[in-house]
């Protein structure tokens, strides 16, 4: 089968593109390096089914990280290039362009943000293109639609003109000499969005900005995430999943093993939805009403914060502070990828230059950021004994993200490269690509959760019916009881927090614990290990040696904190 | 006047005319338009040796402190 390939700069509308050819929806978002893996879907053309592949955004084919890396790898797989160009940065998207038409691939150019070109006075000479590069050059606008047809008809008329190996000086005197002849630039006033552009990353505008963000978007995700539980999943399972599942707790006996695992342990012959502990009850319960309503909330922020083009600002504000830690400021993107879901952040830890950072960076997060299911149990149980114990919670985490970081940049060998990003200009996040994502964000936890939790809570029955989890607890106790203070029998939760953490705190509060054994319970599980789909992309990402390290530092510094805890709380 | 990235003031711009630097380092920041004879202007500069921020073309550009020192430019134009 024929392989298509859409190559081009960062950030310059891949993505969106790929979807419109495919049909596959990918997550874009208005930074550098939204996609750090290839995706591939099919089209049809003149009948015959051709593979698209969207490949990771590279300034140059000398790779300078691993995302780039992958992304001249993949060119030698190609029969055609589609070179996605940033019609708004001609000069800068045209040195890839050569440089990809010196390896005599044959590919169309597919000029981008064609519809932003006018009202940045910029005018393009789209012959004049054409006939110096000698490939069929097409206007297109990935978000309006505009010109992916005839994108698709040219497809056929890829071609490979001669073109010699340049150096990389003749290649941007090449670039010079194609811009001057076809673009020409006409000044215009500067427009407030421009002025706010600037203020963001301005010392001390920019500290109030950033500031004022991050407090809003915490508070709109609480508020939207506490709406949706009173006023929707709480009355639809209170007022119409209970009754229901009270009839078939007394068609079942209100007892017994198989009513045990399906409803849940009765108290005061009453379901608890939480202790219950069926599948269900609690099964149900946990990933619908306590979980995907922050799921919901979390990542309809997260795209806002991500399609405005607000991130890479945030990046430069962090800078100086992130390199205590031994990263720079761009690895605060997957850090704060990481409080919806710790994969896609270690995936992201892909755009970061170097391997030590890389480590670092992956390890921080799966220690020391919560992702969206175990924030969202910590609320609703850490939360009930008390605002100010979720804070410790939260401070705790924080606290053991700082010193971590500090201590790994002491101890690794190297240093932590330098920023250097390129900051786009804000956009007005288009609803269709915010609500399409937060679509497929939430689609996602529902697939890939759903099945692990009602797993979990099956399995968890079973053990405890056979006392496996006595004979463990026995086992652990001097560890558990001893430095952390827990209740022996919690060692169930923390081997539960392996599958996944809501499961797990979940499980914490069906033992009576009090608020300090609940706090040092849930920093225990957040730090412990994550989850078994985080171990697996940590695994791939790392590769064994460095995986193995991790997983220890994991286990050294969740017994540390969870022990300082107990002694100081 | 020639004046790194660093001692340039927000809002100065020019032309760059040297980045002292390995291959490397040229290469990175030629595949982001930063290249000797381009019209530059400085945006602002984080506190405590923080990134410099720049504005060149159409795009901007975020450059850590030690990088922003080894680029060297002609500052034409004061604000």
């Amino acid at each position: 089968m024929i392989k298509i390939l859409l190559m081009g700069n960062p950030n310059v509308g891949k993505s969106v593109i790929f979807s419109r050819l495919t049909g596959v929806r990918v997550v874009s978002s208005n930074y550098p390096g939204t996609t750090v893996s290839y995706t591939s879907g099919f089209m049809k053309i003149d009948n015959r089914l051709v593979e698209i592949i969207d490949v990771p955004g590279t300034y140059t084919l000398e790779p300078t990280c691993e995302a780039e890396r992958i992304a001249s790898e993949m060119l030698k797989t190609g029969d055609i290039v589609i070179n996605i160009v940033d019609a708004t940065n001609l000069e800068r998207n045209l040195y890839l362009t050569l440089q990809l038409m010196e390896m005599k691939i044959p590919m169309i150019v597919a000029l981008n943000m064609w519809d932003d070109t006018k009202h940045r006075g910029i005018s393009i000479n789209l012959e004049k293109l054409r006939e110096i590069l000698g490939i069929p050059v097409i206007p297109t606008s990935g978000l309006t639609g505009q010109g992916i047809k005839d994108l698709v008809t040219d497809i056929s008329k890829a071609v490979s003109p001669p073109s010699p190996v340049r150096s990389r000086d003749e290649r941007w005197s090449s670039v010079g000499s194609i811009t001057d002849q076809v673009q020409q630039i006409s000044h215009r006033h500067h427009r407030w969005f421009e002025r706010l552009e600037d203020a963001s990353v301005k010392p001390k505008t920019g500290i109030v900005i950033a500031a004022a963000v991050l407090a809003c978007s915490f508070m709109v995700i609480r508020f939207i995430g506490e709406f949706l539980i009173n006023y929707l999943f709480d009355p639809i399972f209170n007022f119409l999943w209970l009754p229901a599942l009270m009839k078939l707790s007394t068609f079942m006996g209100k007892s017994g093993l198989l009513h045990d695992v399906i409803v849940g342990k009765l108290f005061d012959g009453e379901i608890h939805f939480i202790e219950s502990f069926g599948l269900l009850s609690s099964g149900l319960y946990v990933p619908f009403a306590m979980v995907l309503p922050y799921i919901i909330s979390f990542y309809f922020i997260l795209g806002l914060l991500e399609d405005t083009g607000y991130l890479p600002r945030l990046a430069v504000l962090l800078d100086t502070a992130m390199h205590k830690v031994g990263l720079h400021g761009f690895a605060i993107i997957p850090s704060l990828l990481g409080f919806g879901c710790n994969v896609p952040a270690v995936m992201a830890t892909r755009v970061l230059e170097s391997k030590r950072e890389r480590f670092i960076a992956a390890t921080l997060i799966s220690i020391a950021v919560p992702c969206a299911s175990a924030q969202a149990m910590i609320f609703g149980l850490v939360g009930k004994y008390g605002g100010q114990y979720v804070a410790i919670v939260y401070a705790t985490l924080l606290l053991v993200w700082i010193i971590l970081g500090i201590l790994l940049n002491r101890m690794l060998k190297g240093f932590s490269p330098e920023l250097l990003i390129e900051i786009p200009p804000y956009r007005i996040p288009p609803w269709g690509t915010v609500m399409q994502k937060l679509w497929g964000r939430t689609r996602g936890f529902l697939i890939e959760a759903v099945p692990i939790i009602l797993a979990a809570v099956l399995v968890i029955n079973i053990l405890f019916v056979f006392g496996i989890f006595d004979y463990i607890a026995a086992f652990t106790a001097p560890v558990i009881k001893g430095v952390l203070g827990l209740p022996e029998e919690s060692v169930t939760a923390i081997i539960i927090g392996l599958l996944r953490k809501d499961a797990a705190l979940g499980m914490l509060a069906l033992s009576a614990m009090t608020a300090k054994q609940m706090v040092i319970g849930s920093v225990v599980l957040t730090m412990f290990f994550p989850c078994i789909a985080t171990v697996i992309v940590l695994f791939r990402e790392l590769g064994l040696k460095d995986f193995l390290k991790s997983a220890g530092i994991m286990l050294l510094s969740s017994m540390t904190a969870g022990g300082i805890l107990n002694v100081i709380l | 006047m020639i004046k790194s990235l660093n001692d340039m003031n927000p809002e100065e711009s020019g032309r760059v005319c040297e980045i002292k630097g390995g291959q490397g380092l040229i290469n990175r920041l030629n595949s982001l338009g930063i290249r000797t004879g381009k019209k530059i202007t400085k945006v602002s500069s984080m506190l405590l040796h923080g990134p410099v921020t720049i504005q060149i073309d159409r795009t901007k550009v975020a450059i850590g402190f030690g990088m922003a020192g080894k680029i060297f430019v002609e500052v034409d134009k004061q604000p």
